[in-house]
């Protein structure tokens, strides 16, 4: 009954671990029980996703992690290290790429610099600027870049501080889906080259298994980890292998888990 | 006919005959669309306009003799801003001077004020009644009082500038405060940012298109409480020439001042348009 996540199987010492944590919470309109006794693992240069039917504290687990607001109940700590404020370890992505819409992409990108107070490394954020295909708009507002872009510079914005943890949250829901093919390349290849420690919050179930290697499935209020799914699909993966049958199969088994974890709900619902 | 057709579709790729595609916050882009001349053209018309309205009006009052004591010509008040301008300019000093240090300190309290009452919503809403009573009040209303209590000086039309215009930076500045975007803090606090930082790099500029609207109705609120001001009471200052002049039915003096006062609400205007443009023209 209770979904605690062991990770046994493959190796990789364990970066980020979370355990027990329960989130509970206050809104004017009552109590959010967001999430309940979630235990998980995140290991050493991993790329775990995490996706779920909306409302199932997906959001409140990555902002968890990322020091952004406490547990109720638990622990999550990196390299052993317990979590309770931001760590300069871990950068976050957000949703729509969370730009600054007065300062040009060169001041967006250096604003983590400006906010520990030290001088921005110009070389490494040239490479990745370079490296993500946004050389020459520096000077460019956000308003004038595309989402696409604007998500590549909230990318380098995140890299350019060199952090051992990328925790993303949605990334590229907005994007549509050319571009957010394009991005889940660039980022599959991004974290083949640098080796971070990504966990990666989304709600498709193609994105989460073409990036990952190990799916974290959760279900809805209060937020629990309904199963771990584990994609041994060799790398680099290309785009095209979204067609073929032992992608979509994979898809609809993650689907079935998804909605049988949702029919429980209703059956509890139906019964209370 | 191909080419009468490219005619009619609109080109989107053209560069705006507005220029840049800078407009700030609805209160601002309001304020902005009256003025807002751009191109050659659009300033050599409206020249042309102003020649012609101070050509015709000089033309018509010649030519149909109205006395000088009803409406002077646009020469004769050229003239007394000219010859009177000696006496004149003293005058507008203690305008300005009175104008910037009540704004000044009006200015300053209401946006620290808005700043920090909006991070209290119950201290906020307890607040703004009282301050929504300072904004609708004319402060005009209390320049006696101040006067009868700090004398005929540029203390109590100081206050009521202060008092006019604080209560409108205060409650446009609440109103950018209070746009808080839980993403963007969000953003800097996993960057480690502090309160302050926060404060500075997220809230500041966040707010900074509204700040800028209460600022710009808050002086246009302070020089219309100067005038005022200076019109009740005491010896100095341009308010006060409006009362001399015509109590003396010296007419093109009157037109001069007024051309004055004309002349400084313009700055004020083109300052904080200027000031828009360079530091909330990413609001779209």
């Amino acid at each position: 009954m209770q979904a605690t996540a062991t990770d046994s199987k493959t190796g990789g010492r364990s970066k980020l671990s979370v355990s027990g944590a329960t989130k509970i919470y206050q809104t004017k309109t009552g109590t959010v029980h967001a999430l309940e006794d979630v235990s998980v693992d995140v290991r050493e240069g991993e790329f775990l996703c995490i996706i779920g039917p909306s409302g199932c504290g997906k959001t409140t687990l990555l902002w968890s992690m990322a020091g952004l607001h406490p547990l109720t109940r638990g622990r999550i700590a990196i390299d052993g290290d317990p979590i309770t404020k931001p760590h300069p370890q871990i950068a976050m992505i957000f949703q729509d790429a969370n730009l600054l819409p007065w300062r040009n992409l060169e001041k967006n990108i250096e604003l983590p610099f400006e906010l520990k107070g030290t001088k921005p490394d110009r070389e490494r954020i040239d490479r990745l600027l370079d490296r993500v295909g946004l050389v020459g708009f520096g000077n460019k507002h956000p308003r004038e870049l595309s989402g696409g872009m604007q998500q590549r510079a909230s990318i380098v914005r995140s890299l350019a501080v060199d952090p051992s943890v990328l925790l993303m949250d949605e990334p590229f829901g907005a994007l549509d889906a050319f571009t957010r093919d394009e991005m889940n390349l660039l980022i599959q290849e991004i974290w083949m080259e640098t080796g971070k420690t990504i966990a990666f919050v989304t709600h498709s179930i193609p994105e989460a298994i073409f990036l990952a290697d190990r799916i974290v499935v959760m279900s809805a209020r209060p937020g629990r980890i309904a199963s771990i799914y584990e994609v041994d699909i060799p790398r680099p993966r290309p785009v095209s292998i979204q067609t073929e049958p032992d992608f979509i199969a994979r898809v609809m088994e993650i689907k079935t888990r998804i909605d049988s974890q949702r029919g429980q709900e209703f059956d509890h619902s139906a019964v209370a | 006919m191909n080419k009468a057709l490219e005619e009619s579709i609109p080109t989107f790729n053209k560069k705006d005959t507005g220029g840049d595609d800078v407009s700030l916050s609805g209160g601002l882009a309001a304020l902005g669309s009256a003025g807002g001349a751009r191109t050659r053209l659009e300033i050599a018309v409206i020249i042309l306009v102003a020649v012609i309205i101070i050509g015709g009006a000089e033309l018509i009052l010649t030519v149909m003799e109205v006395p000088q004591y009803i409406l002077p010509t646009p020469s004769q008040i050229a003239t007394a801003l000219v010859t009177e301008w000696p006496f004149i300019w003293p005058h507008l000093l203690v305008t300005l001077f009175e104008l910037f240090v009540g704004f000044a300190i009006g200015a300053s309290i209401g946006f620290i004020l808005a700043a920090v009452i909006t991070q209290f919503p119950f201290v906020e809403k307890v607040v703004t009644p009282y301050i929504l009573l300072l904004v609708t009040t004319p402060m005009l209303a209390l320049v006696p009082l101040l006067i009868l209590r700090f004398g005929f000086g540029s203390e109590p039309r100081i206050i009521a500038v202060a008092l006019a215009s604080g209560p409108m930076v205060m409650i446009n500045s609440a109103t950018g405060f209070r746009r808080t975007d839980l993403a963007k803090i969000a953003l800097a606090r996993s960057f480690g940012a502090n309160t302050l930082q926060i404060f500075t790099k997220i809230r500041i500029p966040m707010a900074m298109p509204m700040i800028i609207v209460g600022l710009m109705v808050g002086s246009i609120f302070g020089l219309l409480t100067t005038v005022g001001a200076e019109m009740v009471g005491g010896a100095e200052g341009l308010g006060n020439r409006l009362t001399y002049y015509s109590s003396l039915i010296r007419m093109p003096q009157f037109f001069a001042i007024i051309l004055l006062l004309a002349a400084i609400g313009i700055s004020i205007y083109v300052f904080f348009f200027w000031f828009g443009k360079k530091w909330a023209s990413w609001e779209a």
